[in-house]
C-alpha cells in the first residue's frame, strides 16, 4: 500500500515556481483581491479617513491653545507638533482593517478555500498587509493634504520628508500584522475591529504623540519614552523639522536616536507577529 | 490497493467530544461516496481533515494516492473543495473569484483567465460574469463555489452539504451538475443531510453518527436491512380496525403494527402491487371502508432512522411506540 502511494506521488505534477517566487506571486495574488474590494467599499475608506481629520480640527482648536510642547503655549506650535502624532495613530488603525478582514474571511468561509488551495502559507495575511499598507498610504496623503490647508509645515528637505513618510508605512505594515493575528483569533469582524482598537488609545495617549512627554509624570514618561509608537513619531518630528522652540529631547535610547528605533521597533513587530499569525493561519478554523 | 479516498481509524477530539472515533473510508476511483448523517455527527470533521485542514489526532489518510498528512501541498493540487458556505468574495465578480482561484492554483494569469470563461459558461453564469457575487442569488453563489472548485478539474472532489438551503429547482440542477462530473470520472465525497440525495447521486453510502461509521453499503443493500416493502392501510372508522387488521394477518409477512389515532396499520408483504390489488378486494368484500392504502418500500430515512436509534425518541413524542413507519411520519410531512 504505501508503496503505490509513493510512485502515485511521483507522478503528480510539481510547480515549477521556486517557493519565494510562488510566495510573491500568491501575495499579490490576494492582495490584489483585497485592493478590489477597498475600491468597491469606498465608504470603509472614508470613515477611515474621518476620525484622523476630526482627531486634527479637535486638538488643534479645542485643545491647542492650552498645551504645553517644549517652552511654550501656542496654536501654531502645537498645530505643527501634533501632526507627526496624528499621521503615527492614523497609521497605526490599519490594525483594524485588517484584523477585520481576515475575520471576515474567516466567517465566510474564504480562508477554508484559501487554505484548501495549494498556494503558499502565509499568502493570504502578506496580500492582506499589502493591501492595507496601500490604503494607509492614500490615507496619509488625504490627511497631509488636510493638515497643509489648516497651516501645518515642514522645514526640512524632501528627503527628510519623505524619510518620515517611509518610517510611518512601515510602523503601520508592522502594526497591520498585529491585526492579523487578532482577526485570526477572534473570528468575527465585529470583535476584531473594537480588539484591534481598544488597546490602540492607550498605546498612542502614553505616548508623546499628543503631548510633549517631558511633561508627564516620571512613571508614565519612561513608558512613553520607550514606547514604539514614540519612537517613530520623535523620528518624523525631527525630519519634518517640527519640533517646538525650547524641545529637550529626553535621555531614553529610542528618543535620541529615534529613526534607527523607529525601524527596529517596526521590524521587531513584523516579525513576532508575522511569525505568530501565520503559524495560527495554519490551524484555523471557521 | 486504496480507493481514490482512503481513510484508516481517523480520530480527532475537541475537547471531550470525539468528533471523529475511528472512521474508516474507502472510495474507489470514479465513484461517489454519500457520507450521510445528522447535524454534528462528524461529516465536516471527515471533510475537513481529508482536504488537509484539519490534523487528526490520530489514523491515515490517502487522497488520490497521496498521504495527506505527509504531503498536504501535494494533496491540495489534486483536490477540490466545495464547503458549506459558498465560499466565494462577494465583492467580486464571478469572473475575478475563478481567475484568482485559477492563479492561486498557480495557473498562469492567461490560463486562470481563460479556464474561468469555460467555467462561467458551463454552470451558465456567464450574462452575470461581470457582476459582483454580492448580486448573485444563493443557487448562483453555490453554483460559483462549485466553479471555483473546479477550476484544475481535480481528480478528487469534496462537497460538504452542497445542496444546504437551496431551492429543490437549484437543487436539481446542481445534482446534474454533479452527475456530469462523476460521468466525466471524477472521484467524489459528498455530505448530506438529505437522504434523497445520497440516494440519488451516491453509489455507496456510509452513515456515520457520534464520529463513527455505523453502517455502509449501497443505497439497495441499506434498504435490504431495513426489511422490503409494506402496505399501508389508513381505515375510516376506529371499530373497522379489528376486521382491517383479520384481513392483513392473511397477507403478512411478520407483525402487523397500527398507529391508534391516525387509524394506520402496517404489515410487512412480499408480491408488490398484484398482492395489493387483491389486499383492497380483500378489504372490500369485508366491507372495510378504506381513507387510504399504500405499497411502501423503505426510504434511506427508514434506514436512517433505523440505524441511529433516533426513531425512538420520536416514537416517544408522538405517543405511538412499536413501529418505525409510524415514527416516520410528522418527518415526511415536514418535507
Amino acid at each position: 500500500m504505501t508503496a503505490t502511494t509513493d510512485t502515485a506521488e511521483e507522478l503528480l505534477p510539481r510547480s515549477h515556481r521556486s517557493g519565494i517566487g510562488q510566495s510573491v506571486a500568491d501575495s499579490l495574488v490576494v492582495a490584489r483581491r483585497n485592493l478590489i474590494r477597498m475600491a468597491r467599499i469606498p465608504e470603509m475608506v472614508i470613515f477611515g479617513l474621518i476620525q484622523p481629520i476630526m482627531f486634527v480640527v479637535l486638538f488643534t482648536y479645542v485643545f491647542g491653545g492650552s498645551i504645553k510642547v517644549g517652552s511654550t503655549i501656542s496654536s501654531a506650535d502645537y498645530r505643527e507638533f501634533l501632526m507627526a502624532g496624528i499621521f503615527a495613530q492614523t497609521v497605526t488603525f490599519a490594525t483594524a482593517g485588517a484584523g477585520a478582514g481576515i475575520a471576515d474571511d474567516m466567517h465566510k468561509g474564504l480562508i477554508d478555500r484559501f487554505r484548501s488551495l495549494p498556494m503558499a502559507r502565509g499568502a493570504v495575511l502578506t496580500g492582506r498587509t499589502l493591501a492595507d499598507l496601500v490604503q494607509t498610504a492614500l490615507t496619509l496623503v488625504v490627511l497631509a493634504g488636510v493638515a497643509l490647508i489648516i497651516g501645518w509645515r515642514t522645514h526640512e528637505n524632501l528627503g527628510k520628508v519623505l524619510l518620515g513618510f517611509l518610517l510611518l508605512l512601515l510602523l503601520g505594515y508592522a502594526f497591520s500584522w498585529i491585526g492579523a493575528l487578532i482577526g485570526l483569533v477572534v473570528r468575527t469582524p465585529e470583535a476584531a475591529t473594537s480588539g484591534g482598537l481598544i488597546w490602540l488609545f492607550p498605546l498612542t495617549f502614553i505616548s508623546n504623540a499628543f503631548v510633549d512627554a517631558n511633561q508627564m509624570p516620571t512613571v508614565l514618561r519612561h513608558i512613553a519614552e520607550w514606547n514604539p509608537f514614540s519612537a517613530t513619531v520623535q523620528a518624523c518630528r525631527e525630519l519634518f523639522g517640527n519640533l517646538p522652540p525650547g524641545f529637550v529631547t529626553p535621555d531614553a535610547w529610542p528618543m535620541q536616536h529615534p529613526i534607527l528605533a523607529s525601524v527596529i521597533w517596526s521590524v521587531l513587530i513584523i516579525v513576532v507577529f508575522r511569525t505568530l499569525a501565520v503559524r495560527k493561519y495554519r490551524s484555523a478554523t471557521a | 490497493m486504496p480507493g481514490a479516498i482512503y481513510a484508516e481509524g481517523l480520530v480527532k477530539t475537541f475537547g471531550e467530544v470525539r468528533a471523529l472515533d475511528g472512521v474508516d473510508l474507502d472510495v474507489p476511483e470514479g465513484t461517489v461516496l454519500g457520507l450521510l448523517g445528522p447535524n454534528g455527527a462528524g461529516k465536516t470533521t471527515a471533510v475537513r481533515v481529508l482536504t488537509t485542514l484539519l490534523q487528526p489526532d490520530s489514523g491515515r489518510a490517502v487522497v488520490a494516492g497521496i498521504d495527506v498528512l505527509k504531503h498536504p501541498n501535494e494533496v491540495r493540487r489534486s483536490i477540490g473543495l466545495s464547503g458549506q458556505f459558498a465560499a466565494v468574495d462577494e465583492y467580486l465578480t464571478g469572473r475575478e473569484n475563478l481567475q484568482m482561484v485559477g492563479q492561486l492554483y498557480q495557473m498562469s494569469g492567461r490560463d486562470a483567465k481563460k479556464r474561468a470563461v469555460q467555467l462561467l459558461e458551463r454552470f451558465n453564469l456567464s450574462d452575470a460574469a461581470d457582476r459582483t457575487a454580492k448580486t448573485y442569488s444563493g443557487g448562483m453563489r453555490r453554483r460559483l463555489d462549485l466553479a471555483a472548485a473546479l477550476v484544475v478539474s481535480p481528480p478528487v472532489m469534496f462537497m460538504d452539504e452542497p445542496t444546504t438551503g437551496l431551492d429543490p429547482r437549484n437543487r436539481q440542477q446542481l445534482w446534474e451538475v454533479i452527475q456530469e462530473l462523476v460521468a466525466g470520472g471524477t472521484t467524489l465525497l459528498l455530505t448530506t443531510q438529505y437522504l434523497e440525495e445520497a440516494d440519488h447521486l451516491a453509489h455507496d453510502i456510509c452513515v456515520i453518527d457520534h464520529g463513527k461509521v455505523i453502517a455502509r453499503g449501497t443505497s439497495d443493500q441499506l434498504k435490504a436491512r431495513t426489511g422490503g416493502e409494506r402496505v399501508e392501510v389508513v381505515v375510516h372508522q376506529p371499530d373497522q380496525i379489528e376486521p382491517a387488521r383479520a384481513v392483513l394477518a392473511t397477507y403478512g409477512k411478520g407483525e402487523i403494527s397500527l398507529a391508534e389515532h391516525t387509524r394506520k396499520l402496517t404489515v410487512p408483504v412480499t408480491g408488490g402491487a398484484k398482492l395489493l390489488a387483491e389486499v383492497i378486494r380483500d378489504l372490500d368484500s369485508h366491507g372495510v371502508e378504506i381513507d387510504d392504502i399504500g405499497l411502501r418500500r423503505p426510504t434511506l430515512d427508514d434506514v436512517f432512522i433505523s440505524l441511529t436509534g433516533h426513531a425512538a425518541e420520536l416514537e416517544r413524542a408522538n405517543g405511538e411506540g412499536g413501529s418505525t413507519r409510524a415514527a416516520k411520519g410528522p418527518k415526511e410531512d415536514g418535507q
